[in-house]
């Protein structure tokens, strides 16, 4: 690999890894508040999941040449973050949540199924173990999205505002990176506008199917998005909820930077 | 229409009400109980580990798919409706006690000889 794809490939780690961290902090916000006990406990766990996939990343990232996953997420500022907007966006009710899920694991779901024949073997030996976690992810946030939006007029109407407010805010995760065009010339990694319309595909007939409004529409062969997608946070620019989230996870490190014991 | 704010999910549900404008049914959330049984390994025994609360099938297996088997092996997964379970009275167990000797109906007194590995 040249000195560019490497840099090039830290940086899309870095964002795939600041994305399923701060989604995996998000989704820890329910433990001990979900809406039953049961769903309580499956939340959690795939909340662990998505940082055991941010774990995965950063180890690949050192072993690039990036600092060990420990400093990478206690001593950086917001501005040095790569993670979408849409992973910082606060947990907001139970439909906003899941309705996140369903969309951010649905793109999991493409990426990772498109790294998994990348060029670069640690990736995609990691992208395919992944990929065995996420069919739960799959499953558990369908069955959800689907029930709620089929149940009752309440949860009907809660999904549909989920989705029109997290739409644009999940285009975000198809921001095209700095080298992307590298990591795609040397089959790498896929191209984002290829993942953003395979994801479309995928997403879009599915939730008209489940009865809720998409803001897209069919165009042809393709679906033409009618929102304009939330972009920044590939390059360091995000809201003011990524700050919250930090100060609460450096906290102690701040307080005591030895503290490795506790 | 209207949009809804990040807020907590309880401060929502008054907020819903209000949108519908009418009263929804009482909320009946304690939902059926399922009994789970894990399957360790191919050929063995499905084993109560458990049970969940779920609306239907589908959702108790997947529930009990996260609340049961996140680190523990697994193949294979059954849950049943508990009050498809039929039982003996739990207090009724001196219908399992042995009042005479019955070890002659064990098989102890039978001498096998071990096979001799060639």
């Amino acid at each position: 690999m040249t000195d560019q794809q490497t840099t090039a490939l830290s940086t899309m780690l870095l964002c795939l890894a600041d994305d399923e961290y701060i989604i995996g902090h998000r989704m820890s916000e329910w433990t001990g508040q979900g809406p039953i006990i049961e769903e309580d406990i499956a939340f959690s766990s795939m909340a662990q999941d998505e940082l055991g996939h941010a774990l995965g990343f950063y180890t690949l990232l050192h072993e690039l040449g990036a600092d060990d996953p420990d400093t990478l997420v206690f001593t950086r500022d917001a501005s040095a973050y790569r993670n979408s907007i849409f992973t910082e966006q606060p947990r907001g009710d139970y439909a906003w949540s899941m309705m996140r899920q369903f969309l951010y694991d649905g793109a999991e779901t493409e990426r990772l199924g498109a790294l998994a024949t990348s060029a670069f073997e640690p990736l995609r030996d990691l992208a395919v173990r992944m990929l065995q976690e996420e069919r739960y992810h799959w499953m558990h946030n369908a069955t959800f999205v689907r029930r709620l939006a089929l149940g009752t007029e309440e949860s009907r109407l809660r999904m549909q505002s989920a989705l029109t407010e997290a739409f644009p805010f999940a285009l975000g995760l198809f921001e095209p990176y700095d080298g992307e065009e590298l990591l795609v010339a040397a089959g790498i990694a896929p191209a984002e506008d290829h993942l953003r319309r395979r994801w479309l595909d995928r997403m879009c007939p599915l939730l008209e199917e489940y009865g809720l409004k998409v803001p897209a529409h069919r165009d042809g062969d393709n679906w033409r998005v009618d929102a304009a997608p939330v972009l920044g946070g590939r390059q360091g620019r995000h809201t003011e909820h990524l700050l919250g989230i930090l100060d609460a996870m450096h906290v102690l490190r701040s307080a005591d930077p030895d503290a490795v014991n506790w | 229409m209207k949009r809804w704010n990040f807020t907590p999910y309880h401060q929502q549900i008054d907020e819903g009400l209000a949108i519908l404008g009418t009263p929804l049914p009482e909320h009946d959330t304690q939902w059926p109980e399922w009994e789970v049984f894990v399957q360790a390994k191919r050929g063995g025994p499905h084993v109560n580990v458990g049970a969940v609360h779920a609306p239907d099938p589908e959702m108790a297996l997947l529930l009990a798919k996260e609340n049961f088997i996140r680190r523990e092996p697994c193949v294979n997964l059954w849950i049943v409706n508990t009050e498809d379970i039929h039982a003996t009275a739990s207090e009724d167990d001196a219908l399992f006690q042995y009042t005479f000797d019955r070890t002659y109906r064990n098989t102890t007194g039978f001498k096998l000889d071990k096979p001799t590995a060639e």
